[in-house]
């Protein structure tokens, strides 16, 4: 990790307000709406039963982190977009330090997504305990968004940045749909294996956590770390792929 | 250490690049058997018009295209090794500089890639930028963005600089600025390789020229040969309702090109022309006579003849000289 160069890159992060703010916006504005009148209902999810705006909070997280991992993307087509991608191939940077760097900036996107949703929940009386419950669902989420993070590096470097708005709002809510972030998946038939085979399914287990659920089995780790595996393979070959694209 | 430690012979050696590409109309040939040799220290002008494999060279040379066949030796390394070395800075033809960042700040982050970057301050005062330091890079306009372009280049204090194009967008002023600060930076023995189609600069700027033709290295020498192979003259003048093919006719002229009421006659001997068009048009005014333009270089060392391609191609070529007289350097 070259300091300075992450340094750099974590400014540019903040000061490119835009598309700062559209990455963490719309999970926040739907929990505010949609958690803020339905205060005062409850809701059964699995066997608890629990306050409305908790469940929604931690869901809106896990999708929150989702959409600000793959807008990292976003960021890498403008990159290569003005030819500065191509301009960094030609400096001492290694690859790994690149996607290092890369991976930092999307995870502190993530990390604030989810620290406004945590914000907004306490400020709507979300209240988890034990403590460690907070941990727990924070520490699997942001093993849980690895492979957006990648996937979004990926289709950066594969996609124009005019294709960028489609790419991660389709991806979004594609991985949203089949993972049970927007509605839960039912218990059997085909949905349900199609979405448990999806990372988002997954990122919405380990956001459960934080209201009571068990971490993920073995299933859960072994299709995670699949995909982290399949996702850093696209992001490696998509960058390598061929250096006179960018 | 970087490669200044190798031994002044081991340049830049470029060997039988040849390179490809698959066009909508078939294959493109961009580059045919290239090889140069470019010593230590030297500065050396790739010259050419457009598509004459200039770019796709420089592309090779950096390691960003794969040549077909041939190979590139940079200081006795690969592309991929001189570049890991920090000891290559380069100024690519397209492309802009990175937003959300001040100029001062750009160049800190380039530097901090490098092994053994030249400081900030000292790359502003080199590039002539000391005014734009805490400008954002989004709030520059075409010639300072190329400046900056070019400072990110030196920034990395490379052994070898290469730059394709870079004075394009540049004012007079700019290019002024730019070529102040290239022999700045050549003075300290750095090799330099930049690609242009501006004769002028070429001229004046590099210790040697090698001109490029439909990817092939058609000359390669100190200017004052390559201008000597170049020979003919240009007269430039005003003369409303001209008789192109009497023109055309008068002694020591090539060919004829009219635009409104000025008129470009191309000579073998402009002297004779000169005398032969006042003679015979005495309404002709505000005369000009100028030494070869590229154009004329190409067509006399390629051997470029053929009537559709000259046709074609001075037209091209009267165009960019034409541009290039609106700014002079």
């Amino acid at each position: 990790m070259n300091t300075t160069y992450a340094k750099y890159e974590v400014l540019r992060l903040v000061r490119n307000k835009r598309a700062f703010i559209f990455s963490l916006i719309f999970p926040l504005a739907l929990f505010l709406v949609i958690a803020g009148s339905n205060k005062d209902q409850f809701i059964d999810a699995g066997n608890v039963h629990l306050p409305f705006p908790t469940f929604y909070m931690v869901s809106m997280a896990s999708y929150g982190a989702m959409i600000a991992a793959i807008s990292g993307g976003a960021r890498v087509a403008l990159e290569r977009s003005v030819g500065w991608t191509r301009q960094l191939r030609l400096t001492p940077l290694k690859v790994r330090t690149y996607f290092s760097t890369k991976v930092l900036t999307a995870y502190a996107m993530a990390l604030v997504s989810i620290a406004l949703l945590y914000i907004a929940g306490i400020s709507y009386g979300v209240r988890i305990s034990p403590f460690g419950r907070w941990l727990g669902m924070t520490g699997l989420l942001l093993v849980g968004v690895l492979p957006f993070v990648a996937l979004g590096i990926a289709i950066g470097h594969l996609l124009t940045i005019d294709a960028m708005g489609p790419a991660v709002g389709g991806g979004s809510a594609f991985f949203g749909f089949l993972g049970g972030q927007w509605f839960p998946l039912p218990d059997h038939g085909a949905l349900h294996y199609i979405g448990e085979a999806t990372p988002s399914y997954w990122l919405t287990q380990a956001s459960h956590v934080g209201i009571g659920a068990p971490s993920w089995n073995a299933q859960g780790w072994l299709i995670v770390g699949a995909w982290i595996v399949a996702t850093t393979l696209l992001a490696g070959w998509s960058y390598r792929r061929d250096p006179n694209r960018v | 250490m970087t490669p200044t430690l190798s031994p002044p012979t081991a340049g830049i050696v470029l060997r039988g690049l040849v390179k490809s590409f698959t066009g909508p109309n078939g294959p493109v040939h961009a580059v045919r058997g290239v090889d140069i040799t470019i010593a230590a220290g030297e500065t050396v002008a790739l010259l050419g018009p457009n598509g004459a494999g200039k770019s796709t060279t420089i592309d090779m040379l950096l390691g960003l295209t794969k040549p077909d066949a041939g190979d590139v030796h940079l200081f006795g390394m690969t592309p991929k090794e001189a570049i890991a070395h920090g000891a290559i800075g380069a100024m690519l033809q397209t492309g802009a500089v990175l937003s959300d960042l001040s100029v001062r700040e750009l160049l800190d982050m380039m530097g901090s890639l490098y092994p053994h970057p030249l400081s900030v301050d000292e790359t502003l005062e080199l590039a002539g930028i000391r005014d734009l330091a805490d400008r954002k890079t989004t709030k520059l306009s075409g010639g300072q963005t190329q400046r900056v372009r070019f400072a990110v280049a030196m920034v990395s204090n490379p052994d070898l600089l290469a730059l394709d194009e870079p004075t394009v967008a540049m004012d007079v002023e700019g290019r002024h600025q730019f070529w102040a600060s290239m022999r700045a930076f050549t003075s300290r023995g750095k090799t330099v390789l930049f690609a242009t189609h501006y004769l002028e600069e070429a001229d004046a700027y590099a210790d040697r020229i090698i001109l490029m033709a439909r990817g092939e290295v058609v000359a390669d020498g100190p200017s004052t040969e390559i201008k000597a192979a170049a020979g003919g003259r240009t007269i430039r003048g005003t003369l409303p309702g001209a008789d192109l093919a009497a023109l055309a006719a008068l002694d020591g002229v090539r060919s004829v090109d009219q635009r409104g009421d000025s008129i470009t006659l191309d000579c073998t001997d402009s002297d004779s022309a000169v005398r032969a068009l006042l003679h015979e048009f005495p309404g002709v005014r505000d005369l000009e006579i100028t030494g070869a333009g590229l154009e004329a270089a190409f067509l006399q060392l390629t051997g470029d003849n053929d009537a559709d391609g000259t046709d074609a191609r001075t037209t091209t070529g009267r165009n960019t000289t034409a541009r290039n007289d609106g700014v002079p350097a």
